[in-house]
């Protein structure tokens, strides 16, 4: 496809690769990508464990950004150290409820959580678009180009130079490890394993399958929030139309290639992250167009599932 | 069609579904196969109908030997199985459904196709709108379409697989009409069912298969006892058991109706006392499993009372019956009882349902392996559910009940079980009857029933027919009861 647009394939993955990193400010380029993107995918293990499929991600980080644009606003003149916390609470919350919506319709009103969660997303890029344009829209004019930047002292902090923020990234890991932990060793772990693979011996053996799958999905929504949080305090400093970047259906990919297990996660998320940063070299280097990066990406996906259904056959084969 | 099955064997992995089936069918004859649920008659009918391969054996078409790899190819040859839930497209109209699967044919047009189906329905008297919407049918029109469309691929083998089931009684003498006409034209006819009524109406002669094999064949006129007695075994005669009374009531039905099933529950009362064994008996769906969930809380009744220890749990949830002291262990075990893929200790460590945050592995694990001795379960705690042999998965799931647990209920807790393990079983069941436990269990063995159980209902169609103790239990009176023949 690369080598059809008139450029040589192998250039086009150095370039990927030389754009993404190839110095340590590329690198934090890359983790301040790989933060909300590991984020949302920490959450969907929950869901995916149970059984759900939550394509819902998306409007809940939308709904995350939301939530912390409305608390940054609404504590403007507060001292930054209680804005943003409560901010980052507030996006938790409002995620998660925003997945709590979808599982509602799933347990109580039968509506299958795929079609809810895709419904949900809509219904997020509209509240979206109404606000930016709406009643949080810049001073004279509403534009593209989102809300009024926030002033400096409500950005989450960055160290010198760096694109991203050394907390951030450190959260993060330790909310994997925490996630790992939960899904291993506790209650939820195991509830969540055994109602994904046989809910109705689940139930007999005393479980509510419904209550945990509104469980899974608020744990999912409130990651995915916090992923929507970052996007708004760390990335933009502001609410735009793109604000959740379709992290939530990169996430997706990036759970089902690590196979639905944390420990590949990081690591798939960072090259999917490399992928993203990485080819906006491709039209100043080789004058393509950088939406092949998704063509590449998607290549390499197929690739990835049709390696993976390879083994999984030669393993049932056997 | 002379048909003649020499020898046919069937593995499902583990599972020896066919063991060995030899069955000659003359052409023009309806010939009945009869057998509880799992006997193999379905197992045995697919694979004449080549929707499954045959793992052994030869089969002979007016003498000739064939393979019948895929449907297809049986169709060929002129094999028509009609299933049970015709296999149509509910979104297309009758006339769509008709001329699926047939050979492209240049000449031949939609209305060539709409004269042959309407010639046919004159034929049979069978009243089917080309036009009208699948959907819109009744499953009797829905098999009466499946048929005529079979017989004008140009099927000379008809396979019917509990074709009386959900029809009403005028289709159904308009079918065996058909059936009859079939017959006498030289078609062969095979009727799967556990209806001896349909049976005794249409059949000449008649097959019963048991756990995989033929066990007797018998000509028209048929006596019922003889047909349930190579269904169920020779019942031997009740041992003699020390009568024992009862007294504490702990579960109680009062005129309890619910859906379900192939006949639901309708009027159903009965009192069960501690330390009591109780013997659903009865055909397959004929209301035993609709009563055990019934009483597990699995589904709500639609009229009458439920009462647990004297309080009125009518309506009340599974949670609810579970936390008084109501055990379920479904028939599926690994469909419904365990969770493939988890292994012992998991299921201990769920089962053990404490409200903390951690779970304590520690525990689980000891708890498993303590089991794992007591049961005598072949396994360790590491060991995943699914890697367990039958017997032992059900040795786990007795394993689950709780201690504390003083009803349980047990859909076939034998079933596809060794001879060790079902006396294990037992052994174990009785034990905790003699500790104060009720057991009610539904079973297809009537020999089971009679030797384990203080007291026996037989349900028919829905109903409880019969509600003896076991020493006035004769297995006459039993078989005349599953055969729907006893008056009050």
């Amino acid at each position: 496809m690369v080598a059809l647009g008139g450029a040589s394939p192998l250039e086009a993955y150095r370039h990927i690769l030389a754009g993404s990193l190839g110095s340590w400010a590329k690198i934090t380029q890359v983790l301040r990508v790989w933060v909300p993107l590991t984020l949302c995918s920490l959450g969907l293990l929950y869901t995916f464990q149970i059984g759900l499929w939550n394509i819902g991600v998306e409007g809940q980080v939308v709904l995350g950004a939301v939530g912390a644009t409305a608390l940054v606003r609404w504590g403007l003149g507060a001292p930054p150290h209680w804005v943003i916390p409560a901010a980052l609470v507030g996006a938790v919350l409002c995620g998660g409820l925003w997945a709590l919506a979808a599982g509602v319709l799933k347990t109580h009103a039968g509506v299958n959580e795929i079609f809810a969660g895709l419904g949900l997303n809509f219904v997020a890029t509209g509240l979206l678009l109404w606000l930016i344009f709406g009643p949080w829209k810049q001073p004279g004019i509403a534009s593209m180009s989102g809300t009024e930047t926030f002033p400096q002292s409500y950005w989450f902090p960055t160290a010198g130079g760096w694109a991203v923020s050394p907390e951030a990234v450190v959260a993060v890991s330790a909310l994997l490890g925490m996630v790992a932990w939960s899904l291993r060793a506790t209650r939820l772990g195991l509830a969540l394993k055994a109602i994904g693979r046989n809910d109705q011996a689940a139930f007999l053996l005393g479980l509510s399958p419904p209550r945990w799958m509104l469980l899974a999905m608020m744990l999912a929504g409130g990651l995915a929030g916090l992923a929507g949080a970052y996007q708004v305090l760390a990335v933009y400093h502001r609410l735009i139309p793109n604000i959740s970047s379709q992290y939530g259906y990169l996430a997706l990919l990036v759970v089902m290639l690590a196979g639905f297990r944390w420990q590949g996660i990081p690591f798939i998320a960072f090259f999917f992250a490399a992928l993203n940063v990485g080819s906006i070299q491709l039209p100043m280097m080789l004058r393509m167009d950088s939406s092949l990066a998704g063509v590449i990406q998607g290549s390499l996906v197929l690739a990835a599932l049709a390696v993976q259904g390879m083994a999984w056959r030669r393993r049932t084969a056997s | 069609m002379d048909i003649e099955l020499r020898n046919i064997h069937k593995f499902y992995g583990p599972v020896h579904a066919n063991r060995g089936i030899d069955l000659t069918v003359q052409a023009g004859t309806i010939h009945g196969i009869l057998g509880e649920n799992g006997a193999g008659k379905s197992t045995l009918m697919k694979i004449l109908a080549g929707a499954v391969p045959k793992s052994d054996g030869e089969i002979l078409l007016d003498g000739r030997s064939v393979t019948l790899a895929h449907p297809a190819e049986a169709s060929r040859w002129g094999i028509g199985m009609l299933y049970q839930d015709p296999l149509d497209f509910p979104p297309m109209t009758v006339l769509e459904n008709f001329m699926v699967g047939r050979p492209r044919h240049p000449k031949r047009s939609a209305r060539h196709w709409a004269e042959t189906l309407a010639g046919l329905c004159v034929d049979f008297g069978f009243r089917l709108d080309p036009e009208a919407p699948l959907e819109s049918l009744t499953l009797g029109e829905r098999q009466q379409l499946e048929l005529l469309r079979l017989l004008s691929l140009g099927s000379r083998l008809l396979i019917l697989d509990e074709p009386t089931t959900g029809i009403s009684s005028e289709q159904k003498e308009l079918l065996f009409r058909a059936l009859r006409r079939l017959a006498h034209d030289g078609k062969t006819v095979l009727l799967v069912s556990h209806k001896l009524e349909d049976v005794e109406n249409l059949c000449g002669r008649v097959t019963v298969l048991r756990q995989g094999r033929v066990c007797g064949t018998l000509e028209a006129p048929f006596h019922a006892r003889d047909i349930l007695s190579l269904m169920f075994g020779n019942p031997p005669a009740p041992p003699q058991k020390t009568r024992r009374t009862f007294s504490e009531r702990t579960l109680e039905f009062r005129g309890v109706s619910g859906l379900g099933g192939r006949a639901g529950l309708r009027d159903a009362t009965a009192t069960f006392r501690k330390g009591e064994v109780v013997g659903l008996a009865g055909l397959e769906g004929s209301g035993q499993g609709v009563f055990l969930r019934l009483a597990a809380g699995l589904q709500p009744p639609v009229h009458g009372t439920i009462r647990l220890f004297g309080n009125d749990v009518t309506g009340s949830d599974y949670h609810v019956f579970r936390r008084r002291g109501v055990a379920f262990v479904p028939e599926g075990r690994l469909e419904e009882g365990l969770i493939a893929g988890l292994t012992l200790t998991e299921h201990f460590a769920l089962a053990a349902c404490e409200p903390r945050l951690c779970v304590p592995w520690e525990a689980a694990r000891r708890t498993a392996q303590e089991r794992v001795d007591r049961f005598r379960i072949r396994g360790g705690p590491e060991t995943t559910v699914d890697a367990l042999s039958g017997g032992n998965q059900q040795r786990l799931l007795l394993s689950l009940i709780p201690p504390e647990a003083s009803v349980l209920l047990l859909e076939q807790p034998t079933r596809g079980l060794d001879v060790e393990s079902s006396t294990w079983v037992w052994e174990h069941l009785l034990r905790r009857a003699d500790a104060g436990a009720t057991i009610v269990f539904s079973s297809a063995e009537l020999d089971e029933i009679l030797m384990t159980a203080d007291r026996v209902l037989v349900f028919f169609n829905g109903r409880i027919l019969l509600d003896v103790k076991a020493e006035d239990a004769h297995p006459d009176l039993l078989v005349s009861a599953i055969a729907g023949r006893v008056s009050l």
